[in-house]
């Protein structure tokens, strides 16, 4: 049985969802997501994924939604608030969630219901791998001390294993980054300068 | 989860919440105008006390002032509560909560002190003991935006609003800086356990301070160059990230009245301050912590008399140790505090180009410097 808190953070996550398409003022739909992003942080730390679960309100709770609600809030959007739904759009928003809804219940057909068996993390520590005439690592300590050292297996994955797919996203969100300078910078330049320079 | 653990938590939380963070937050508030008052010549709260002469007494007992905290939340328990007509309500009430939850959250992953045993139990003394330490403290602090900016947005007046829009900015620039800053710190110590970067600073010499233990070797040296820029990037952006002077730009009193809370007024008004103050403290800490050693009294003297033959802490070892780290918290307050009444505010400008152009820059290079460093002092 999932312990009491899975309950009252899934209630949390889903709460927040359901305000958020509820709500008509811009602002409280925010911050009903951030709700929902935080129960959902709080459903990956008690799956053992302390670093996914803060990584997720640092960057969602704590850093995009701010900004949506920067935006928000500078736009004054007064006529979202007035605005009926439509049916042709009200209707696509229900289909689309049914359709995930009987895609989980298959889902859910097919597997067993059977609780899972607890990691051995003892017996982990020995097998982990380690280089040739390498001494225990930090991962082995934890490990042998029965704890999951979540960031350096995400680490030791990530920089070793999937190296090369890290350093193009790094390099597509660099190039994303100089695109929005420059595009921000010629438009602002343009009524004050006339074009003489390139 | 024995009931041993649950207990032990329990207690955890209320003394480390209740009896030391609160207090500390009300004696801030009085320092800060102390403080201030030795730096300018004047004389300061010092008559709050107990007023012995209602009772037929000869004197009154002052104390120095010690118990203006108490008044002042009485005052601000006991004013009247007044909500503008034209706020957006349930914002306007939530917002200064919103403030100072997150400060007081991010107390449970700071290390207090070592361990104590009681009843052949051993007790670390922090609240929550998880790999993701300082993380964690970012990602809760990153939070406490919300409560300025919806307070400036639900106060539905201009001044408050820029306040709010102002601290937005503020805090989301910063938190880049003082996420990367802590990068070189990181690599250094190779994990994110705050108790275990204690234990290790406690034997090998704090980061920017190695004299004893492992600490003492050239390379080790070295590194104190980008952990030292570390530091002062940090430091920096604390303030930044806590509103205080120099970068009180939300609050900006010249510019802009209150700031975002210039439309509150009784305990809500002096919740804002409590999220600020309970931020500085928790930032103190943190500093503390990664960059001095957090409770190690240092110097080697951990070893010396704290410890058992087997290398274990003496049973009364976290007492001590917990009076260590709370005199260093505390001397970085009064560092908060002496900046603030000495340093002049900076422009917004200002702030954001001291943001974006140098403390950005200047942490990425330091994360190379201090790699740099490492290889060549591995090679």
């Amino acid at each position: 049985m999932p312990s009491i808190a899975f309950y009252i953070f899934s209630l949390i996550a889903v709460t927040g969802a359901v305000a958020l398409v509820a709500f008509r003022n811009p602002v409280s739909s925010a911050m009903a997501m951030t709700g929902s992003f935080i129960g959902l942080a709080a459903l990956f730390v008690g799956l053992n994924a302390y670093f996914v679960g803060i990584i997720q309100i640092l960057v969602y709770a704590g850093a995009i939604m701010v900004l949506f609600l920067f935006i928000i809030m500078l736009l004054d959007l007064k006529s979202e608030e007035r605005s009926k739904p439509q049916p042709l759009m009200l209707a696509a928003c229900l289909v689309i969630p049914i359709l995930f809804l009987v895609q989980l219940t298959g889902v859910l057909q097919s597997t067993k219901d059977e609780p899972h068996k607890p990691l051995n993390l003892v017996a982990s520590a020995k097998h982990f791998e380690r280089a040739e005439g390498e001494q225990e690592t930090i991962i082995h300590q934890n490990l042998a001390k029965e704890e999951l050292p979540d960031v350096h297996l995400i680490g030791l994955t990530l920089f070793t294993r999937y190296n090369f797919p890290l350093q193009v996203v790094g390099v597509l969100l660099l190039v994303a980054t100089i695109g929005v300078v420059s595009l921000s910078k010629r438009g602002s330049d343009r009524p004050a300068k006339p074009s003489t320079d390139s | 989860m024995d009931l041993a653990f649950l207990a032990a938590s329990a207690i955890k939380i209320f003394v480390f919440t209740f009896l030391i963070t609160l207090p500390m937050i009300a004696y801030s508030t009085y320092a800060e105008r102390r403080v201030s008052a030795i730096l300018q010549d004047r004389v300061g709260p010092n008559r709050v006390g107990i007023p012995l002469t209602l009772f037929g007494g000869k004197k009154d007992w002052s104390f120095f002032g010690l118990l203006q905290p108490l008044a002042d939340g009485l005052k601000g328990l006991l004013k009247e509560d007044f909500t503008p007509a034209y706020v957006r309500k349930s914002y306007y009430w939530m917002a200064p909560a919103l403030t100072a939850v997150p400060a007081f959250i991010t107390v449970c992953v700071i290390p207090f002190g070592s361990e104590i045993t009681i009843f052949g139990e051993t007790i670390k003394l922090v609240i929550a003991d998880i790999g993701v330490g300082p993380l964690f403290i970012f990602a809760v602090a990153s939070l406490s935006v919300y409560g300025i900016t919806i307070a400036g947005w639900a106060s539905n007046s201009k001044y408050p609003f820029f306040g709010g829009v102002r601290s937005c900015a503020q805090m989301i620039s910063y938190e880049i800086a003082l996420g990367l800053s802590i990068v070189p710190v990181l690599m250094v110590f190779g994990q994110l356990n705050l108790s275990d970067i204690v234990n290790e600073q406690a034997r090998n010499g704090w980061l920017i301070f190695p004299a004893w233990g492992d600490g003492l070797n050239l390379g080790r040296w070295l590194l104190v160059i980008p952990l030292a820029i570390s530091f002062f990037i940090f430091t920096v952006s604390i303030f930044a990230e806590t509103n205080r002077m120099p970068f009180d730009l939300p609050e900006c009193e010249t510019e802009l009245v209150g700031g975002y809370h210039t439309e509150y007024s009784s305990m809500k008004f002096a919740l804002f301050f409590m999220g600020e103050y309970a931020a500085m403290i928790v930032g103190s800490a943190l500093i503390v912590t990664v960059f001095f050693g957090g409770w190690s009294l240092g110097f080697g003297l951990d070893a010396k008399f704290l410890m058992d033959e087997a290398g274990n802490w003496k049973a009364w070892a976290g007492l001590v140790h917990l009076g260590a780290f709370l005199t260093k918290v505390v001397a970085f307050i009064v560092f908060f505090i002496w900046v603030r009444w000495t340093v002049p505010r900076f422009r917004y400008d200002q702030l954001m180009k001291l943001g974006w152009v140098v403390f950005f820059e200047l942490a990425l290079v330091n994360i190379f410097l201090t790699a740099g460093i490492m290889w060549w002092i591995s090679r």
